[in-house]
């Protein structure tokens, strides 16, 4: 067995000029490729969720920038939208599942609750999710125009794609 | 408007029983003391055929010495009018019967009327909290609710 011969496979090399190999740096390969492969989780408690599904169906498609196929399982998302209004009763919920999500991942604050609380100012709502968890990007407005929300994506892409991407983190 | 005949008749069974009653925007109001508030919905279900308990809810009056109104509401779907019976207690007992043996439905909207108001009615054994948690002190909707206080359940990041 050992003393087989192995095959012999003639190489054709491809002509000269052609594109064999780049250089590049390694967190810009990792940043190009995450920030177009964001997986987002909806958490959506409240009338923004329209707006979500404005931005999300064909006339503005957020299949555009990467971002269509949202995940309803945190542990396979990597973009937590918070679309709408997190009450004190909600944030553990939130919490919750937010440290499911792998890293890396990131926040998104959809509309102006999520990122303030909004007009709301009393014993029911939290007075944005930033008080909880930390946030990568606001889109303010009540709900945000689906521009709003592809701006806020497409920032939201230039943030990953200047970032670090160390192979081991400190949380990891 | 067009005169409500069912009204006419409930007036004069609410008066022999001594509740105030009167018309407002097309309701018939009545005022009741607490401790007729049981009998009253009862003659309300067993005669004028109220069959839907709509909802409980209360009026805080700071200045009032009877600080609570205890408002609720039946419809009648043979008659397809409305009623509100009123009622008012004290901030130190704040005390009403419950409608549940009358209604199912009113176990949960009592519920809702004690987180919102700390109203406490006797004879309903689940007032837990329905809209708000376990922990909440105090009573949100009391005027004397500080507006913007919160009780956070997961500790504030800043």
């Amino acid at each position: 067995m050992y003393g087989k011969p192995l095959p012999v496979v003639s190489v054709s090399r491809e002509p000269a000029g052609t594109f064999e190999y780049l250089t590049t740096k390694k967190d810009e390969l990792v940043g190009w490729a995450r920030k177009f492969s964001l997986f987002p989780y909806p958490f959506v408690t409240a009338c923004c969720a329209m707006e979500f599904m404005a931005v999300s169906a064909s006339a503005y498609d957020t299949d555009r920038f990467g971002a269509a196929l949202p995940r309803f399982s945190p542990r396979q998302a990597d973009l937590l939208m918070i679309v709408g209004t997190v009450t004190q009763k909600q944030a553990p919920i939130l919490l919750k599942v937010y440290e499911q999500m792998c890293e890396p991942k990131w926040v998104m604050a959809f509309g102006v609750c999520a990122t303030s609380g909004g007009f709301y100012q009393n014993y029911a709502s939290l007075p944005g999710i930033d008080k909880i968890i930390p946030v990568d990007i606001y889109i303010p407005g009540c709900p945000p125009r689906p521009e709003m929300v592809i701006d806020g994506i497409m920032k939201l892409q230039d943030i990953i794609a200047r970032g670090k991407h160390p192979i081991i983190n400190d949380k990891f | 408007m067009v005169p409500i005949p069912i009204f006419d008749a409930l007036h004069t069974a609410l008066s022999a029983k001594g509740a105030n009653t009167t018309v407002s925007h097309g309701v018939l109001v009545c005022d009741v003391e607490p401790a007729q508030v049981f009998t009253t919905a009862t003659h309300l279900k067993s005669a004028f055929a109220f069959d839907v308990f709509l909802d409980v809810t209360a009026v805080d009056w700071p200045d009032h010495a009877l600080r609570f109104e205890v408002v609720y509401h039946f419809y009648s779907t043979t008659h397809k009018v409305r009623v509100r019976m009123k009622t008012r207690v004290a901030d130190a007992t704040p005390h009403v019967p419950t409608l549940r043996p009358l209604y199912g439905s009113a176990g949960y909207m009592e519920r809702e009327c004690h987180d919102m108001y700390g109203i406490i009615f006797d004879g309903n054994d689940d007032l837990r909290p329905i809209l708000l948690y376990e922990g909440f002190h105090g009573h949100p909707l009391r005027k004397d609710y500080p507006k913007q206080l919160e009780q956070p359940l997961v500790r504030y990041r800043f």
